[in-house]
């Protein structure tokens, strides 16, 4: 899942400087999950914000909430299409993505974010996430025993571990194993140690470009396959 | 191309090298009297590149500057600042400058330093960079084009011989011995009982190898590189030794636990020579080398 993290009531409130009628828009995907811009997290932006204004300038503003299921596939936008004009500024609360397909969509209104997307990551139990997959492009988990160099070692290296390397840590910091311990005892227990003793060559970092863009094989046309 | 560090391991004598940290800033005084004072007395100098993720006066500029002292510079080549391109670019200027000697590492995180906000590069790692290497000689680029002249290197990486694991270092060790490099400094060992381990096995492979020496300046040093910095241990009779030196005495202490090691490992016939990091007291190096009956280059 995408993970984000809310951003200050400060700078929130400084990107929507002056407007009287603002929607917050809030994802129910991924950033519902991870606390950081879901239903909830629509209502107590929309309260903090109505009183930041109201204790800054003495002015009542409107601020209108609603959430989607997905902010990332017009699918989901549209139904909420003629709900969301009207508005002088929204504050999108989804990821990176979500914010900008929503102000592609808007067009003609300022769509600003509620929130710093931070990574790929997965639900560890505790309100902790942690970064699983930096997208690539060029998967290599299937030789390193289901962990990935790319994203778990701070460097990305692909041929063993740093001098940094310290009782299992990384030196980066002390609270993070180093990726390629546990590659190591992975690949041990699983007996596929020779998966890593041959040399990785250098990435392909063309295998993500970016603006990356992909298009499914069965939408492909005739003469581009 | 001559690497006179090559032929100072090649005529088997016990090989020193000795480091100078580029300062920030242009004021090179000091930095040129310590290659002044040091270029006679070890077989090579070692340049930081940005150590410690802080960004000083180049390696290469500093190794070229060297040589017209007339020294024998080793340049430290780090993936961390430089993307595939930039670094075999730099192989090359390395090359037509005379700089023959590099050490190929993957370089701090860029977090540790003084510009912490900065985008780590890691384009290639020490492997693939000691590759990208030897292949330059061969005629050819990373992306396999034609060079107009190549390269001739000396090529040198580390090793870490207290690793903990050890496996793991272990097989990228090897990995650096298969795609080429022909030297290690190791990072700093102080227990002579393990790095002999550590020897046994690396005997196998046709490399020489350099026991890295960092100058114990107090007993608090020792503890503090044993809680904080991976891959070194200081056993506790050396902390000992240390804390009993009389006050004011520290140094001359380290000195000669720094020069009693160089002359067992040179007089055992352990490992092919020493690396020396007196980091920040470049000056005492003669005085380690006379400590451990080495009389100079």
């Amino acid at each position: 899942m995408i993970v984000a993290q809310r951003k200050g009531i400060e700078e929130v409130k400084k990107m929507v400087e002056g407007k009287s009628r603002i929607l917050i828009a809030g994802c129910g995907t991924c950033v519902a999950v991870c606390m950081a811009g879901g239903e909830r997290e629509v209502s107590i932006l929309a309260s903090m914000l109505r009183m930041a204004v109201k204790l800054e300038s003495g002015r009542d503003i409107e601020v209108a909430e609603i959430t989607m299921e997905r902010q990332c596939d017009r699918e989901f936008i549209e139904p909420f299409d003629k709900q969301m004009r009207g508005y002088e500024a929204v504050i999108s609360t989804a990821c990176g993505i979500g914010i900008q397909f929503l102000a592609d969509f808007l067009g003609d209104i300022p769509v600003v974010p509620g929130v710093n997307t931070k990574f790929l990551g997965s639900n560890e139990g505790g309100g902790t996430w942690f970064e699983r997959c930096r997208a690539c492009g060029e998967c290599v988990l299937g030789e390193t025993g289901g962990i990935c160099p790319i994203t778990i070692c701070a460097k990305n290296l692909l041929n063993g571990p740093c001098g940094g390397t310290n009782k299992g840590k990384c030196e980066v910091d002390k609270d993070k194993d180093c990726a390629w311990t546990l590659i190591y005892r992975r690949l041990e227990k699983l007996g596929a140690l020779d998966n890593i003793r041959k040399i990785f060559p250098p990435k392909n970092y063309h295998a993500q470009t970016h603006p990356s863009r992909m298009i499914h094989e069965a939408y492909q046309k005739e003469e581009k396959k | 191309m001559t690497s006179r560090l090559k032929q100072a391991f090649a005529s088997g004598k016990f090989v020193v090298s000795g480091e100078v940290g580029p300062p920030k800033g242009t004021n090179i005084e000091e930095m040129l009297q310590h290659i002044d004072l040091l270029k006679d007395k070890v077989d090579a100098l070692n340049v930081t590149d940005n150590q410690s993720s802080v960004m000083r006066i180049s390696s290469l500029a500093v190794c070229k500057l060297i040589r017209e002292h007339g020294g024998e510079p080793i340049l430290q080549l780090t993936c961390r600042d430089r993307n595939r391109l930039a670094l075999q670019s730099e192989l090359l200027s390395a090359s037509i400058l005379g700089v023959n000697n590099v050490l190929c590492l993957t370089g701090d995180y860029i977090t540790i330093g003084d510009h912490t906000e900065a985008k780590p590069v890691f384009d290639l790692d020490s492997v693939q960079l000691i590759q990208a290497l030897r292949q330059m000689e061969k005629g050819k680029d990373l992306a396999g084009n034609d060079l107009q002249g190549a390269p001739q290197f000396f090529a040198g990486a580390v090793v870490t011989p207290e690793a903990d694991p050890i496996e793991p270092q272990l097989l990228k060790f090897e990995k650096k011995v298969k795609v080429g490099a022909e030297f290690f400094q190791t990072q700093a060992i102080y227990d002579i009982g393990n790095f002999k381990k550590f020897m046994q096995y690396a005997r196998q492979f046709k490399v020489k190898i350099m026991a890295g020496i960092v100058l114990l300046t107090s007993a608090g040093m020792g503890r503090y590189m044993n809680q904080n910095v991976p891959g070194i241990f200081v056993p506790q009779e050396l902390i000992d030794e240390m804390a009993g030196a009389p006050k004011g005495k520290a140094l001359e202490k380290g000195i000669e636990i720094a020069g009693r090691m160089i002359r067992q490992l040179k007089d055992e016939n352990i490992c092919d020579g020493v690396h020396i990091m007196a980091i920040g007291k470049e000056a005492v190096i003669p005085d380690i080398l006379s400590a451990a009956g080495l009389n100079g280059a």
